[in-house]
């Protein structure tokens, strides 16, 4: 193996990694959704969009369609990407959190829904298809590779800091509370629990996780549209993510997350090597095994790889 | 005047009645299963292509493939049930609707690798003139699309009102520990159920291809205005489903005309946003819908 071959194959470590860490920090926000409260959200891809364009908006340089020109450093951008995803989450629980499973989940990607559709459309906000380009990804100007892992530390450093807080959440009688709420609601109720207060806290805390997720999709291809928040990528490889992984463990989260993350890209890779006609084909079949991936886990091994296995918690 | 009969009112009924015949399944599913079936849209699709050979090849008329499409319909929900939602009966019905997540990637992945994802139409070439009634313009297709959702919402109501089977179904969904008490068969009504859904899912999806074109994603953009059409009917009153469905259907076609000035009210790239925000509306002042459905 050449030298060179070998620093692409380290590149690409690298960018795995980084996008593995990116998709853990989701994960970890759809766990503290669905594992840790039992709020069935399907419109992650919707929280995304909201932090990934706040601070592409913050960050970018002036443009003559799109709202910008602030040229805010990323020290800004990020806790403004995640408050932006906390106050869309706020409005949302305000109207859906009473909702049961069913009706949360078909509110929550309908409104995602419609959030993508202001994405599309709000030329003078989001320059609509041809989306915001140009973005400054932190620790550029280190040369060489350095760039790239020190940026790869930066989200390290996040995904370490998203997990502390998720962590500590579930393991505070604050998360020993949503933990009674997700197994026997009218118990907690009964109890005194503010049942809906609760919950509308763990949707804002997970909602705002998932607004850095954006933010940091976005300075990192430096380059945000709506592609991005198709909710094939955003949405449901998150919650295969999740469920392999073990959905109610943070550490399942973040495993889950790396784990599928490569087997996705790694297969895009393997992909390449068919002859086109098969290539394209070949795209489909790995979200076959996504759906399928799914299916069987919820299936067979209701726990994935670290969840809490049945009747501990 | 004219035209808001021709390019609105009329395009708002063939839209409404493809919703409506969605939203029944949908709507009868959750009262027998208790579950939201996500799957529906991507069901409506493969439902289209499964209807291809037989209008395009065969060259039959799109009843035909529509009647064709709802046999094998049928048979692919039922082998579906068996295999992906059976073995998740007992748990927690949000399991149940997760799996249909999974199922719907699947379905629609399945057809984009069988069918690639070019768009088809089943009228290759061919351009019918409407038909003029002194200033009414309408297409032949529009009216074979309402008329046929109004006979096969007729026979649901017959289904329903008049059968055994409809009975039982009546029974389960009110409750199903008590239906299985009283020596119905539950899971003879629940593969009848399927059948149902399934058959007017597939109609709605040749229907839906027949108006427009036929493409992978098809199904899924229908999904959410059908999960608005039951919601806004209430959950389990296929009643309810059918008017919802008109009702979203008008709106989103209706939304665009423009009412005040000369603009369309709303921008038609925000007109799939109309649903969404109806059932919204819903889901805040009335979560049992129009026709007090129940809520879960």
């Amino acid at each position: 193996m050449s030298p060179d071959q070998l620093y692409g194959f380290f590149l690409y470590g690298i960018s795995l990694l980084t996008m593995g860490g990116i998709y853990a920090v989701l994960a970890l926000g759809l766990n503290m959704h669905w594992g840790l409260t039992g709020i069935l959200n399907i419109g992650i891809a919707g929280f995304f969009a909201v932090g990934a364009y706040t601070s592409a908006i913050l960050a970018s340089a002036p443009h003559p369609v799109h709202l910008g020109g602030f040229a805010m450093p990323a020290i800004f951008t990020f806790p403004a990407a995640m408050a932006a995803s906390a106050v869309v989450a706020y409005g949302i629980a305000r109207i859906c959190i009473r909702l049961r499973s069913d009706y949360l989940a078909i509110a929550s990607i309908g409104i995602a829904e419609i959030l993508r559709l202001v994405v599309k459309n709000a030329r003078e906000l989001t320059n609509g298809t041809l989306g915001i380009s140009n973005l400054p990804r932190p620790f550029d100007w280190v040369p060489g590779a350095g760039g790239q892992l020190a940026f790869l530390a930066l989200v390290i450093v996040l995904v370490l800091g998203v997990y502390w807080l998720a962590e500590r959440a579930r393991t505070s009688p604050w998360g020993r509370t949503m933990r009674a709420i997700r197994d026997n609601e009218e118990a907690a109720r009964a109890l005194g629990k503010d049942v809906d207060a609760f919950r509308t806290r763990a949707f804002v805390t997970g909602a705002a996780f998932m607004g850095l997720a954006g933010a940091l999709t976005a300075h990192y291809l430096k380059f945000i549209g709506p592609e991005a928040t198709d909710p094939l990528l955003a949405t449901f490889l998150v919650w295969v993510m999740l469920i392999v992984g073990g959905s109610g463990s943070n550490k399942g989260a973040i495993l889950g997350a790396f784990l599928m993350w490569a087997v996705w890209s790694v297969s895009e890779i393997l992909a390449g090597y068919l002859p086109s006609e098969l290539a394209t084909r070949a795209a489909f079949v790995r979200v076959f095994i996504i759906g399928f991936v799914l299916v069987i886990v919820l299936q067979r091994y209701e726990s994935g790889i670290l969840g809490p296995r049945r009747g501990e918690s | 005047m004219y035209e808001f009969v021709n390019f609105y009112l009329i395009p708002g009924l063939v839209l409404g009645s493809i919703y409506a015949l969605g939203a029944i399944g949908v709507s009868m599913l959750f009262s027998i299963l208790r579950f939201a079936h996500f799957a529906h849209g991507d069901m409506m699709t493969l439902a289209a292509y499964l209807a291809l050979p037989v209008v395009v090849g065969l060259g039959l008329h799109p009843l035909a493939g529509a009647a064709a499409a709802a046999l094998m319909t049928s048979v692919v929900a039922l082998g579906i049930d068996k295999v992906g939602y059976q073995p998740v009966r007992a748990r927690p019905t949000i399991v149940s609707a997760m799996v249909s997540l999974g199922i719907a990637l699947m379905i629609r992945s399945a057809i984009q690798v069988g069918y690639g994802v070019k768009t088809q139409s089943y009228t290759t070439g061919q351009i019918t003139p409407p038909l003029r009634f002194d200033w009414l313009i309408v297409q032949e297709r529009h009216i074979w699309i309402i008329a046929s959702s109004m006979v096969l919402m007729l026979a649901v109501h017959l289904l329903l009102s008049r059968t055994r089977a409809g009975k039982a179904m009546r029974a389960m969904s009110d409750s199903a520990e008590l239906a299985q008490l009283t020596g119905i068969p539950t899971e003879r009504v629940v593969r009848l159920t399927w059948v149902v859904g399934a058959s007017l899912a597939a109609v709605a999806g040749v229907f839906a291809a027949w108006d427009t074109f036929l493409q992978t994603m098809l199904g899924w953009f229908l999904l959410l205005p059908i999960f608005a059409a039951t919601i806004l009917g209430g959950i389990g009153r296929p009643y309810g489903a059918m008017i919802g469905g008109l009702v979203i259907g008008l709106a989103e076609e209706l939304s665009t005309y423009p009412w005040l000035g000369t603009e369309p009210l709303i921008s038609p790239g925000y007109k799939t946003g109309v649903a969404f925000a109806i059932m919204v509306a819903i889901l805040i002042f009335r979560p049992h819908g129009l026709f007090k459905g129940r809520v879960f």
